[in-house]
Parts: C-alpha cells; structure tokens; sequence
C-alpha cells in the first residue's frame, strides 16, 4: 500500500510505520525500537508456549488412565519438568512485560523509545541464549528434577541434564533483569511532560513494579542456582547434609524469588485488564488511587510470604505462623482490585468485544484462584493439601486463568495498534469463551482431586482418582484448541485483515494518539498530558467541554 | 479406602482440618457468588445501549465504599488466620503418652519401625485411639509423609529427625503417599497405613519376628564401632559421659549451649567438631560415611535410653 493510498486515511501520511522502516532480517535483528524488539519476544514465547503445551498434552494424555500408558517414568518425569522450566521462565515471567510492556510503556507515557534500547535488544538476545540452553537440555535427553530444583535430589541424585537446565533459567534470569532495570529508568526519565505519577495508566504502574520485583528478586534465584551448579559440578558442599550441609536452605532461597515470581506474573495481567475494562464499560476506572497503592502493596509484601510454600518442609513453626499471616494479609489487596475492577462496571455502557471478554474471564479465574489461595494460608488446610492437585489447580488459576487470559485480553486489545490490522471479532469472541470453558473443565475437576489427596507429578495414580483425571485431561484437549484457535485468525488477520485505524475502540491513553502500526519514533509531536487517565465518563457528563474526545468517539463509533 | 467423591476422616486431626476446610468453602463460595453476581448483574444491566440510569458517583462515596471493604477484607482474612492458626498450634506437639514409629524413607519406599523393633515396608500398623508420633529422616533426597485420610503430611529430610503425629479415630486401611517429588518412582512410593482395635494389635506385633528395638541395636553399634572405647564409665580416654545426657543442656568450648536433642547427638556424631563440649579435645573422628541415617537413628535412640535410665534413679 503506497503513501499516496494512506494520505487520506491517516494522519501521520509522511512516514512509514515502525514495521515498514526496513524489512531485511538484519533490520530486524539489529534494532532498537522498542516495538520491533516487543516483537521479536512476542515470536520467541509463542514457540515457547507452543512447546511447553505440547509437552504437557503429552502428560496429560498419560494421566487418561491410572497406571500409564505410552510414557515410562522417567520420559514423564522429563516431561512435567520440561513444561514448568519452559512456561514459568520462558513464557509466563517474560509474557506480558517484555512484550506489552516493551511496546506500550513508552508509548503509554509519551516516550520515543526505552531508556536503553541496546539493553532492551541485548536482554532479547539473552532470552535466546537461555532458550538455546532449555532446547539443549530437551535435545540431550531432559531433565527430570521439575521446575522447582529441589536439593538435594538436583545436586546428588538426579541423573539427567541438570545443569544446562539451570543453566538456561540463569542466563534468562538476567534478561528479566535487564529488562526491569530498562523499564524502570523508562518510567523514572522518559514521561512526557504532564504525565505526573498519578496520572500513569495502570499498566504502566504493574509493568513498574513488576520490574521492581524482576530487579531485586531474580538475584536471589540466580544466586540459588548459582548454588546447585557449584554444588553438582565442583562438589561443593552446600546442601548435602552428610558435609554439613542444610537441604532446605535451596528452598528458602528458591522461594524468595519464586513467589515475588508469582507477582511477576499477575501484576502485569492487572495492569492489562485495568486498561481494558474501563474502555469497554466506558467509564473511569473506579479507585484509581487505591488501585495504584494496591499494586505497590502487592509488589511489596510479596517479598514476604515465601515461607507458606514450606508449612510442611520442617520449618519452624513459628515461621509459618508468620509467615501464614502474611499470605493472608497479602489478600487483601488482590481482593481490593477485584472489587474495584467489578465496580467500574457500574453505570457503565459495557460492550462485549472479545478483549473485554477475556478481561471478565480473567476477573473470575483470578478470584477463583485467590480464595483457593486462602486455604493454603491456613496451615492446618494447607498441611492437607499441599503437594496435591489442589496446589496445582490453585496455581494454574492464577498463572495461567489469571496471567494468559490477560495475555490474550492484551492481545486482542492492542493488536490493532500493533499490527495495524482488524482481526474477526466473531472468532475471538468464540476463542474467548471456548478458553474459559476449557479451562475450567481443565482445572476444577483438580481442586477435588487435591482434596481427596491425589500429590502433584505423579505419574501412576490410585484408580480412584481417575474420573478426575479423565475430565481433567478432556479440558486440556477443549483447551488447548482454543490456544491454537487465535494462532490462525490472527495470523490471517496479518494477511487480509482490515486496516486498522489508530483508535478502533475509542480508548483513552497516549498510545491510541499515535497512528497503527506507530511511526518508529512513536510521535510526531511531544505529547502534553493534562489529565488522568481512563477518562472515559467525559464523552458522557459534560459534553461540550471535551468537545474533541467526544468527536472522536462518535467519529468511529 | 476412599471412595470417588468423599475422603474418610480418619483422624483427630481430619475432623478439624475439614472444620477450617468447610469454613473456607463457605467463605470462598459466598465471596464468588458476589463477585459473579455483581459482574453478571452490571453486564446485563449496563450493557451498551440498555436504558439504566447512568450518572456519577460522588467522589466522597467511592472513597468510603474503598475504606469499608478493604476493612472488611482485612478483618476477615484475620479472623481466618487468628482461626486456623490457633488450631495448629494446638496440635503442634504429640501428647507425652504417644507410641513413637521411628520412618526411613528411602528412593522410593517406606520403612518403618515399632519400639519393640518390628519392621515393615511400605506399612504402618497403629492401634485405634491411640496418639502415634512418627520420627522421620531420609537417607537420600526429600519426600514427604502423607495420609490423606488422617490430613497429616511432614517432609522428610536427609541429615535430619522431622516429626509429626496423629490418633487415628477410624479402623480401616488407608493410603499412604509420597508427596515430596522425588525422583523416577516418585508416584510409585505409596503404602498403607492399617488402623486396627487395640487388641487387634498387641496380637499383630506379638506375632511380628523379634526384631531389636533401636535402643538395643544402638548399643551394640555403641560398642562394634568403637564409641564405648571412649564413651564408656571404664574408659581411660578424657570424652564426655553420655548418661543423663539426653536433653541436658551442654556448655560448649566456645561458650555457647546447647540443648542435647536429636539433631545435637546427630551432628555430635557425623561433625565431632562443630559443638565441642567445655573441657574436652576436639579429637573424636567424624563418623559420617561410616554410619547411615538407620545407624545414628539407632544411636540416638541408645542414648536417649541411657537419659532415661538415669531420669528414674
């Protein structure tokens, strides 16, 4: 499509947009816009996300009957193992802030690019490069210890590729920092003039504090891992207690950043579903400022509730006392926001575009996931339940109800503006509901398991547990078809979608001001912000004196 | 056996463990539905173009509505904890009348030890009403003791006692789990703990093979691995005396004191120079590679005996 095509459409005619200024692959691979390199993260996880779901079809296939099938132990054990690294590393923790974040942060504060945009491009090489570690490891045969590492069975007993496996969450680890360091100085340096702290977009407050957390908590896992190569490879006496060493001290330590992980994960999907409700109920987001303290809050006492992951490890317990009062105080928060979230929608003019479905399906799965939280606060119930199918509904609630409905909300929500292209609302819409549906079958059947004891990664099972099992793996199946149902409607958006205008849902925020796809430089113009944002009840209740927000929305509405 | 929808309760610490679990479905299933309701009731009410009355809220009344709900929330979350949490720590420590069950767990099964020294595998055999406290270690990696039906579970450690007990309130067989992973035949580490009437019992472990009980064969370890040499009444070596010891608190060379538990007589023995008592040449070999988890399990135990013996004189 030429320039001369686009002059009447448009109001930035003169300059190509960010994906047209070069289309060889060396123009890919060295640049440092910021959209551009969101882009090459977006590629990156989706095969990542591809991977780790395929390995997990396999094992929940092998979960249809109660003693196996197709798999050996060992080959199942790989399996699960696989799956956890790849998704909580490579898919999940990287998902929305390096990909949305990396695109809309500057663009949502008004800003030409990152702060450092050759540390933004460095930390995607580094991603690969960790990638490349992970694909090795699956290559040479696997690694068996699961996600979590556990000492001292990954330092002294386990037989399979330990190390390139740790490897890999090392390298990947100092991407997240890289990252979280470029965002925060973004943040701090790069607003434009007017964007005050209260008046950033939600997201951008989640993507801040997420990279809080990225910077100060990722150490501790590098620093843990650090550990179990010292200990594997040189012999260093670390966690083997027959030395003297204490084969809990991984797990304090592993739980120091994987909890704060957790939040690396939800923070980012809250800021997405904060900017996506108020658009389509079209109303201000109800308690904004509250929102906002309830991201710093969560942010914050999230370093501090790792211990309720150990209620049974033999800690003290008067640690756990502690530390189960904590995970309930940090409740509290998450409750406000979901709260908040479902206030907005009243008095409000609510469409149902497939992005809004999504962010209602995340409100749900998430305070599904949250109360089962609770129960595993309590210690006594917690005693019962942890280690089972309990914990694993209860997380995947959270990480991936919470976190990839977001992911696709987001998607779904800024694909216009990234793309430049309309995909068909008919299809997301039914994407959307067949996701929920299938993962509810999925991950409910799994509480009941939990409860009645089924421990997580097991391969054989008890038949009791069976009908479970069976439902269970007839949602991955309802699932899974659903994730690779955007895979193609997307895709043949890219080719024949319609052009997308730069604001086809009349959304508020700097990042619809600009043109779709946006120029390389984001504006043509400074931006000059003189008001707070998801300013939405303006078109409504004083008419007149927002004269050209209100022309706007009638323009394309 | 537990059938497909319901778990029996099998222990004292079932029924209140299933108390707080009931309380939080209660809680949980009323917090969704609001949230649900409310979310349903907007959509359809204010859905784009429906005629409900629109309008703003007064800045003054969302202020209040935040202040009331995160109050609430907070008063809530901490009356759950101030709940479940005083009903752990009631049941923290077994009661003084338990029978103890020494467990070893090991890749990947379960052995497990009577007082009087009868052995299983992958079995447990307790009395009916009866409290059981289970001292656990590992002689590899991490697992973890679990029974469903009675809602006790306790990792168990390499280098390391960890406790946990129960009183079974149900006759019956009931499974057993590992549920820390732990390896290839992580899944295939289960067992069953069989609850019997008292009689019942006595009968079974009378019938058990004479086996040692730990006390005994910690003394005979006491003396083929060289520890009376220096250890015992007669001995001319300058090394403590262990009578009385058992839960005495030590005073150490560097001025620190410890209590003599378990986890000291363990470290006294496979790291001799780590708590060095006052008085006394840090010139004991280490014993570790030497003695097994079983082993130091079974020192200990003799010990323990000798504290015993000199608490009735």
């Amino acid at each position: 499509m030429s320039d001369v095509v686009l002059a009447g459409e448009l109001p930035f005619p003169q300059r190509p947009d960010y994906l047209a200024a070069g289309s060889t692959l060396r123009s890919w691979l060295t640049t440092t816009d910021h959209k551009r390199i969101a882009i090459l993260y977006a590629v990156t996880i989706t095969v990542f996300f591809f991977m780790g779901g395929a390995a997990i079809t396999a094992v929940r296939l092998e979960l249809f009957v109660p003693n196996g099938w197709f798999l050996t132990s060992d080959t199942y054990n790989r399996l699960f193992s696989f799956h956890g690294i790849i998704m909580v590393w490579f898919f999940l923790v990287p998902s929305i802030p390096n990909t949305f974040g990396n695109f809309l942060m500057p663009l949502m504060i008004g800003a030409p690019d990152v702060a450092f945009p050759r540390l933004n491009l460095f930390s995607w090489y580094l991603t690969l490069v960790g990638g490349a570690f992970a694909v090795y490891t699956l290559i040479a045969g696997g690694v068996d210890t699961g996600w979590t590492f556990y000492t001292p069975f990954s330092t002294m007993f386990s037989n399979t590729h330990v190390l390139t496996a740790a490897a890999a969450v090392f390298v990947v680890g100092f991407a997240s920092i890289a990252t979280g360091v470029n965002f925060i100085a973004t943040t701090h340096m790069l607003r434009a003039p007017g964007m005050t702290w209260f008046r950033l977009p939600l997201f951008v407050w989640s993507i801040y504090a997420t990279s809080i957390v990225m910077v100060l908590s990722t150490p501790v896992l590098a620093i843990s891992l650090m550990l179990v190569i010292a200990e594997r490879w040189l012999g260093l006496p670390i966690f083997d207690p027959t030395r003297g060493g204490d084969p809990i001290l991984f797990q304090h330590l592993f739980w120091f950043y994987s909890h704060p992980a957790v939040y690396i994960m939800v923070l980012p999907a809250m800021g997405v579903v904060s900017e996506i409700i108020p658009c389509f109920a079209r109303r201000r987001l109800f308690g904004y400022d509250f929102m906002v303290y309830a991201i710093i809050a969560i942010a914050g006492i999230g370093f501090f509730v790792w211990g309720h992951h150990m209620f049974v490890s033999g800690q003290s317990p008067y640690a756990s006392l502690i530390f189960s009062f904590l995970s309930f105080v940090i409740a509290v928060p998450s409750a406000i926001k979901v709260f908040n979230w479902t206030a907005s929608l009243y008095r409000g003019q609510i469409s149902f575009n497939s992005p809004m479905l999504y962010a209602l399906g995340f409100v749900g799965l998430f305070t599904t996931g949250g109360l089962s939280g609770l129960f595993l606060a309590s210690i006594p119930v917690d005693v019962h339940v942890t280690d089972t199918y309990f914990v694993v509904a209860h997380f995947h609630y959270i990480m991936v109800g919470g976190s990839v409905s977001a992911f696709f909300g987001a998607l779904h929500f800024w694909w216009p503006k990234i793309t430049g292209k309309m995909y068909p609302e008919s299809w997301a819409q039914f994407a959307a509901i067949t996701m929920y549906f299938g993962f509810n079958m999925t991950f409910l059947p799994q509480f009941f398991a939990g409860y009645l004891g089924m421990p997580r990664r097991y391969h054989t099972y008890p038949a009791e547990f069976q009908l479970y099992n069976v439902m269970s793996s007839a949602g991955a199946a309802v699932l899974a078809a659903a994730y690779l149902l955007p895979l193609m409607y997307l895709t043949w958006s890219l080719l024949h979608g319609k052009r997308a205008p730069s604001n086809p849902w009349s959304a508020t925020g700097l990042e619809w001001t600009t043109s779709s796809p946006p120029p390389p430089n984001n504006f043509d113009m400074q931006p000059l912000v003189d008001r707070g944002p998801y300013q939405y009840h303006a078109e409504r209740e004083s008419a007149g004196t927002d004269a050209p927000e209100v022309q706007n929305a009638r323009s394309l509405r | 056996m537990n059938t497909i929808f319901t778990l029996p309760e099998a222990s004292t610490q079932a029924a209140r463990v299933d108390g707080i679990f009931a309380v939080l479905v209660v809680v949980s299933a009323l917090t969704l539905a609001l949230v649900f309701g409310l979310l349903v009731t907007f959509a359809i009410r204010y859905r784009r173009g429906s005629e409900a009355k629109r309008g703003r809220l007064p800045e003054i009344v969302n202020r209040e509505f935040e202040v009331s709900w995160t109050a609430a929330t907070l008063f809530l979350f901490a009356f759950l904890f101030w709940w479940a949490a005083s009903a752990d720590v009631g049941a923290l420590t077994a009661p003084s009348n338990a029978l103890e069950v020494h467990v070893l767990a090991k890749q990947w099964m379960w052995k497990t030890q009577h007082s009087n020294g009868a052995r299983e595998i992958n079995e447990l055999h307790v009395p009916i009403g009866r409290p059981v406290r289970l001292v656990m270690t590992s002689q590899d990696v991490i697992h973890s003791f679990f029974v469903p039906a009675f809602r006790i579970k306790q990792d168990v450690l390499p280098g390391r006692n960890t406790e946990t007990w129960f009183k079974a309130t149900k006759l019956g067989v009931f499974p057993l789990f590992c549920a820390e992973y732990c390896g290839t035949d992580h899944s295939a580490m289960r067992g069953r703990v069989t609850v019997m009437s008292e009689d019942d019992y006595t009968r079974w472990l009378s019938r058990q093979p004479e086996g040692d009980d730990l006390a005994h064969l910690g003394a005979k370890l006491f003396v083929s691995q060289g520890c009376s040499g220096c250890h015992a009444g007669s001995s001319s070596v300058h090394a403590p005396k262990l009578d009385g010891l058992y839960g005495r608190t030590v005073q150490l060379s560097d001025g620190r004191q410890v209590k003599a538990d378990d986890a000291y007589i363990r470290d006294s023995i496979l790291q001799p120079k780590r708590d060095v008592v006052a008085g006394f040449e840090p010139i004991m070999p280490s014993f570790a590679g030497l003695l097994d988890d079983g082993d130091v399990q079974s020192l200990t135990a003799y010990i323990r005996s000798l504290g015993q013996e000199q608490d009735h004189e």
